[in-house]
C-alpha cells in the first residue's frame, strides 16, 4: 500500500540530496543550476502527490507553471553562463568576486 | 509484493541513483546525462500517481530541451573541471550534516503516527473509465487559471528575448553585408565613366 508519506519521503530525499550537491560543487555553476532542477523536481513530487491523495487538479496546474519558470530560468542561466564563459574564460564561482570591495 | 509498489521501489532507487550521481560525478557531461536518468525515473513516478500529462511534459521539455540545451553548453564550453572539484572532500561533511538535519526534520513531521498515512488521506480510487488526465488539467488551464496561463506565455517570451540578447554579440572586422546600403546604391558609387582622348599607337 503505498501512501502518501512514500511519495513525500521520496521528495524529502531527493531535495536533501541536492542540497547536498551544492554544498559540494560550489564552485561549479553548471552543476549548482542541476541541484536548482533537481530541488524543483523534488518540489513538484510533493505537489503532484498532494494533488493526488487530496482529489485535488490545482496542483498538477501548479506544477504546470513552476515547470514553466524553471524552463525559462535554466535558458537565462545557461545564457548568463556562456556569457561569463566568453568573458572570463573560466566559470569558477570563487573567481567570480568582482564586485569585492 | 504487487507490481504498484515493485515499480515505485525500483524508479525511487533509480532516481536517487541518479541524484547521487549527479553530484558526484567529476565530468559534467556525465552529470547532465544522469539528470536525465533521474527525470525519467520520476517521469514513471509520476505516472504511478495518474499525472499522465505532467510525465509527458517531463519528458519533452526536461529531456527533450532543457537538458539538450544543458549540455550543449556543458559541450560548447572548454572547461578545466579540476579546480572546480576543489573543496568537494572539504566540504563534504559540512553539506551532510545539514542535508541529515534537514531530512531528519522533515522526515519526524512526516512519518508522526497518523499525519500523512492513509487515515488522514485515503488512497484515492481508481479513476473512472474514460477519464482523461489531460483533458482535466486542460480545463482548469483554460477557465480558472487563464490569465496565468497567458502570463506563462509572456514569461516564457522574456526567456526567449533575454537569452538572445545576452548571447548576442557583433563580431569587429568580420565581413558582413548591409542590406541596406546595397539597396541604396547608386550606379556612380561602383562604376566610374572616363572619357578619355584615344592615343595613337606607339611605334608603328
Amino acid at each position: 500500500m503505498l501512501t502518501l508519506t512514500h511519495f513525500l519521503t521520496l521528495g524529502t530525499i531527493l531535495f536533501s540530496l541536492s542540497l547536498t550537491g551544492i554544498f559540494l560543487n560550489r564552485k561549479n555553476v553548471i552543476i549548482l543550476l542541476m541541484c536548482i532542477e533537481l530541488m524543483l523536481l523534488a518540489v513538484n513530487m510533493n505537489f503532484i502527490a498532494f494533488s493526488r491523495f487530496m482529489g485535488n487538479m490545482d496542483g498538477q496546474v501548479f506544477v504546470f507553471f513552476i515547470l514553466t519558470v524553471a524552463a525559462a530560468e535554466a535558458a537565462i542561466g545557461l545564457a548568463i553562463l556562456v556569457v561569463l564563459f566568453r568573458n572570463r574564460q573560466t566559470i569558477n564561482v570563487s573567481e567570480m568576486d568582482d564586485l569585492k570591495g | 509484493m504487487p507490481i504498484y509498489e515493485t515499480v515505485f521501489y525500483m524508479f525511487s532507487l533509480v532516481m536517487l541513483t541518479g541524484a547521487v550521481l549527479v553530484i558526484s560525478v567529476r565530468n559534467s557531461v556525465y552529470a547532465a546525462l544522469s539528470l536525465v536518468l533521474t527525470f525519467f525515473s520520476a517521469a514513471a513516478i509520476w505516472m504511478l500517481m495518474e499525472a499522465e500529462f505532467l510525465a509527458i511534459i517531463l519528458v519533452v521539455v526536461y529531456v527533450g530541451a532543457v537538458m539538450v540545451l544543458f549540455l550543449f553548453v556543458v559541450m560548447m564550453l572548454d572547461i578545466n573541471e579540476e579546480p572546480l572539484r576543489e573543496g568537494f572532500i572539504r566540504y563534504l561533511p559540512a553539506g551532510i550534516v545539514v542535508a541529515v538535519l534537514m531530512a531528519a526534520e522533515l522526515l519526524i513531521v512526516l512519518w508522526s503516527k497518523g499525519r500523512f498515512e492513509s487515515g488522514a488521506f485515503p488512497i484515492p480510487a481508481a479513476s473512472a473509465k474514460g477519464y482523461s488526465n489531460t483533458q482535466a488539467v486542460g480545463e482548469l488551464l483554460f477557465t480558472e487559471y487563464l490569465l496565468a496561463f497567458e502570463v506563462a506565455g509572456v514569461v516564457l517570451l522574456v526567456a526567449i528575448i533575454a537569452a538572445v540578447a545576452l548571447t548576442l554579440r557583433q563580431r569587429t572586422g568580420g565581413h558582413r553585408q548591409n542590406p541596406a546600403l546595397q539597396v541604396r546604391v547608386r550606379p556612380d558609387e561602383r562604376v566610374r565613366l572616363v572619357k578619355m582622348k584615344s592615343e595613337p599607337r606607339q611605334g608603328s
